[in-house]
């Protein structure tokens, strides 16, 4: 499997790791008033999705950047590659 | 008074050379090396100040810039190795440090890491058994990280075709310089 990085081009799978569901980039607000049912959503509740899939992976023999990218599943096609910290600050995060 | 001697990463008072037909691979411990990341929002004065020190802007992605004693090496989104003469550059953090003031952050570095230079024309043949980087694609002036000997090593091209850099973890240098000269012994 090939990733095409943002920054570095195409990069064999096997210089990055896998961390997960994109979702953990939404930690939720430690203050809410519903902060533990988040916290278990975003600990332990994941869609397990056939088709496309965002997901976390680290350029661990790389830049050591994170990535989100956006995988499906039933046949490993990655369809789109974005820097994890874009991401993150398009939402408002890292400001 | 104590009398230290100063060992290179495989341990010896001398830096090792290994010679192939076509091939010399030497054990590089004379440089010093320092970390420069960007501090968030700080990046056009870290970008300004570094250029003051070294006399050339801050290399882009996957790119190096010497001038005069240092070279930067560019290792991730707005993060840079700077490597300069041991000699001269021995506190070569402080040095960097002082010109990038509290727009970056700066880290000593030079005895993390070893390195070994591979000069002659068969480099390739070494490197491609070693490592996922297309070095015959490399220009001057390239650098990229990989994995080699299940190492991260930073690989920099000083010569198209001709000569390499291979920096990586100096706890492994033993580990580096036994696959390096294996794969020499073997390829050529």
């Amino acid at each position: 499997m090939i990733i095409n990085h943002p920054l570095l081009g195409p990069r064999d799978a096997q210089e990055f790791t896998f961390l997960g569901d994109a979702s953990l980039i939404d930690r939720p607000d430690w203050e809410a008033e519903d902060a533990a049912e988040k916290f278990y959503e975003y600990a332990y509740l994941r869609d397990n999705p056939a088709g496309l899939h965002r997901e976390l992976w680290f350029h661990e023999t790389g830049d050591r950047s994170w990535l989100v990218v956006t995988r499906n599943t039933l046949t490993h096609e990655i369809t789109d590659v974005e820097m994890a910290s874009d991401v993150a600050r398009s939402k408002g995060r890292s400001k | 008074m104590h009398d230290l001697k100063p060992l290179t990463p495989l341990g010896s008072t001398t830096a090792q050379i290994d010679r192939f037909a076509g091939l010399t691979i030497s054990e590089c411990p004379d440089w010093a090396l320092a970390s420069l990341a960007a501090r968030r929002g700080r990046e056009q004065d870290t970008a300004t100040a570094a250029q003051n020190l070294l006399g050339t802007a801050l290399p882009d992605v996957a790119a190096t810039a010497t001038s005069g004693d240092f070279t930067a090496f560019w290792t991730g989104p707005q993060q840079w190795m700077i490597e300069a003469p041991h000699d001269s550059h021995e506190e070569l953090a402080t040095e960097v440090k002082s010109a990038v003031g509290d727009a970056a952050s700066v880290t000593e570095q030079t005895d993390g890491w070893c390195r070994f230079d591979l000069e002659g024309t068969r480099c390739h043949d070494v490197l491609e058994r070693l490592c996922n980087a297309d070095t015959r694609a490399m220009t001057q002036g390239q650098v990229t990280r990989t994995r080699l000997e299940h190492l991260g090593c930073f690989l920099i091209c000083r010569t198209k075709d001709a000569h390499f850099s291979v920096i990586g973890p100096r706890s492994s240098a033993g580990s580096i310089h036994h696959a390096l000269t294996v794969a020499a012994a073997s390829a050529i």
